[in-house]
């Protein structure tokens, strides 16, 4: 190039080309990314795995812990005590939620003081609502490291966040809401199906 | 420079085509480095060596590994058991990852004694920062591969702190799952990750970690610049030919470090616990988390930064990357001129020494189950790491001892305002731990402002010398 060349460049033509080609190039950028990234979104075969889970409760004795998985996450079913029940309401003022109040933690028909259908069978997901691990089943009273106003509930291990014995949360601690109870409902006096609330909500 | 190369036979040959000899000089052999280098240099060079023997050993593992939720678990047994030499390969590989963070640890702190991100060398630290970053990622992901009970519900835990941001938090952990709880996809994902993507990334950040550190040039422990003073040849007075002088220098420890490496793979492969943990010889199970559940070592002090802030899960997920963020800035919040606590005031001294003190006594708590002693002790400790960086930049200027007193009363009065929200009568037990636990926040900033303001002799900094001493 002479010099008589390089004073006559057109410096606006020559910024308009350039922001036109990084335009170009953005979007084709974009277009290579957005499939890489999609590609990361659940695939077909790991939608279709949600099926309802149908579990005979009869066999569960008074204070036992039994677990289940449904949609890859376990769920609890714990037969309560006339005691532990006659218990929850003393937990209400160390409680971040009594009344169950987050809509998104249970269905309507487990919107009760002891948050299950029937009193004595409490359905819960085993998740913490903290960061999702799945706490310690800790009925006794009053346990050392407990401390002497626990009347039995869940621990978790990972952040130490405690429930009572109707997965409601305590204050003070990691986990912000009360354990989601999954909809559910009774086909029979014995079977539970955890998945769907048979037309109940 | 190409055409006429001074270099006969072969290497003549590749010089004439490749600046091979003028990057020997640039790095080796005429790159001046201060004669006055301590223990605390080696770890840079150590840093390499570990990554070099998790990048051998981690593409033998992969060879006889298998990315799949299935087969995970087992294939790490038959490693262990089947693979000829395959323990050794596996040990070396995670006893590699526990002495990247220790060496990595000395090195960090290290840069805080010298002040070495300062006087142009901000960018070093980032660097060093974005490694750190990755490094924290390559090891998780890492932990995740053997498929056992700590990989599954340590992903668990970690993948749903995304879960915490709001609106956008729930779509963002699914998306990184790949699958509505944390399953195969997860873990092929995470290998990928693990094996490919984030060793490239490291190799390349330690490349221009190292091109940026040659450009400024380094620090030494008087935080004097030894571009200052160079004779007639433009050598600087008190530097030295990197080599042969440092790479002889660094063999000894990189025999001693080899020594101690191997020791631990040979009769502690383990660590009791803290290296390889014992729940994670038990395959993943996703109806049950194991009863005592702990990071590994290297990431439970800022696992009790997260258990500490429990104002809400989003909180505390902020508070946790927050203690991580704050380190970035550290350039910019220390303003001081002078560089190396050798010649700063003795509550500058004490500043960093606690702040060390508080990082493992965090990461102590980390490994504990909560109860309300260690719980509020967790909040006490992660209330002087964030402190910590406040008291720094307080620190920045001597001569006005009068804002030590200013900013001791605001961090104070935020100590106690906290401790308001948060007393809950009720809670005999929690109430009780923060009646008594407040010392340990007010005393830390008693010693670091309040002494220098009290005492002259705490505030005194010291004359920098011209050169290097000894
Ligand atoms: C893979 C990890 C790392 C490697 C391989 C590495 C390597 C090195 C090497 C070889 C040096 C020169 C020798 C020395 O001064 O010790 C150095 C210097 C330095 N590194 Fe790193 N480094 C790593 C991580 C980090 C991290 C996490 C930080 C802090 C955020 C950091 C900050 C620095 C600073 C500030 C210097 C200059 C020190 C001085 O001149 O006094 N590095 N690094
Ligand atoms: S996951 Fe349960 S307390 Fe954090």
């Amino acid at each position: 190039m002479s010099d008589s060349d390089s004073n006559t460049v057109d410096k606006k033509r020559r910024r308009m080309l350039i922001a036109a080609t990084a335009a170009v190039g953005a979007v084709g950028t974009a277009g290579f990314a957005a499939p890489l990234l999609i590609s990361w979104m659940p695939s077909a075969r790991a939608k279709a795995a949600g099926a309802p889970v149908e579990v005979n409760i009869s066999k569960i004795e008074p204070g036992q812990l039994v677990r289940v998985i449904w949609r890859g996450k376990p769920v609890w079913f714990i037969r309560r005590s006339e005691e532990t029940l006659k218990n929850l309401p003393s937990n209400d003022p160390l409680l971040a939620d009594p009344e169950s109040s987050v809509e998104a933690q249970q269905p309507a028909y487990a919107k009760n003081a002891d948050r299950s259908i029937k009193p004595e069978m409490l359905v819960l997901i085993g998740i913490c609502t903290h960061l999702g691990c799945s706490p310690t089943y800790r009925p006794e009273l009053a346990p050392a490291d407990l401390g002497a106003n626990w009347k039995g509930g869940f621990y978790c291990p990972c952040h130490g966040s405690r429930f009572d014995l109707a997965g409601r949360v305590f204050k003070n601690v990691p986990a912000p809401t009360n354990l989601v109870v999954p909809p559910y409902y009774y086909k029979s006096d014995d079977v539970v199906l955890v998945g769907e609330d048979g037309g109940a909500a | 420079m190409a055409n006429n190369t001074e270099y006969k036979g072969l290497l003549g040959w590749v010089d004439e085509r490749f600046p091979l000899m003028e990057t020997w000089k640039a790095h080796m052999s005429e790159y001046y480095a201060p004669k006055n280098f301590n223990a605390w240099y080696y770890f840079g060079v150590l840093a390499m060596l570990v990554l070099v023997i998790q990048i051998v050993s981690g593409i033998f593992l992969t060879m006889h590994y298998k990315p799949d939720a299935e087969l995970a678990f087992a294939s790490v047994e038959y490693i262990m058991r089947d693979v000829p030499g395959g323990w050794f390969i596996r040990y070396m590989h995670s006893t590699g990852a526990s002495a990247f963070f220790i060496v990595v640890y000395f090195h960090m702190f290290r840069g805080l004694m010298y002040g070495s991100y300062k006087g142009k060398r901000e960018l070093i630290w980032l660097i060093g920062m974005v490694i750190y970053l990755a490094l924290m990622a390559e090891a998780f992901m890492g932990y995740m591969l053997p498929w056992g009970q700590m990989s599954f519900w340590g992903a668990q835990v970690i993948i749903n702190l995304f879960n915490t941001i709001p609106l956008v938090g729930e779509s963002l952990s699914l998306w990184i799952r790949g699958d509505f709880v944390i399953s195969d996809p997860t873990l092929n994902r995470l290998f990928a990750f693990h094996v490919a993507a984030v060793p490239l990334i490291l190799v390349a950040l330690v490349f221009v970690h190292i091109v940026a550190l040659h450009t400024v040039g380094s620090n030494n422990p008087d935080g004097v610049e030894i571009k200052k003073l160079k004779n007639e040849k433009g050598i600087p007075l008190d530097g030295v030919p990197f080599h042969p002088y440092y790479t002889v220098h660094d063999i000894p420890a990189i025999v001693v470090f080899l020594m101690v490496f191997f020791s631990i793979i040979f009769f502690a492969p383990e660590m009791g616990g803290y290296f390889l943990e014992h729940a994670n010889f038990e395959p993943a199970n996703p109806l049950k988390t194991p009863e005592h559940i702990a990071p590994v070592w290297y990431f439970t002090p800022f696992y009790t930064v997260l258990r500490a802030v429990t104002l809400s899960p989003f909180m505390g997920t902020l508070a946790m990357f927050g203690a991580i963020i704050m380190l970035f800035l550290l350039p910019w919040l220390d303003r001081n001129p002078i560089k190396s606590w050798r010649y700063r005031n003795t509550a500058h001294m004490l500043n960093l020494a606690i702040f060390a003190a508080v990082f493992i006594i965090l990461g102590y708590l980390g490994v504990k189950a909560v109860t309300p002693e260690f719980k509020e002790m967790g909040v006490r400790m992660t209330e002087i790491y964030f402190m910590f960086f406040a008291v720094i930049y307080v620190h920045s200027n001597s001569t006005k001892p009068g804002r030590y007193l200013v900013w001791f009363v605001i961090l104070a009065a935020a100590v106690f305002i906290i401790d308001f929200i948060r007393y809950n009568p009720g809670d005999a037990a929690s109430a009780a731990q923060i009646m008594w636990q407040w010392v340990w926040p007010i005393g830390y900033l008693a010693l670091t402002l309040l002494l220098p303001y009290f005492m002259k002799s705490c505030n005194a900094e010291k004359e920098v010398p011209e050169r290097v001493t000894s």
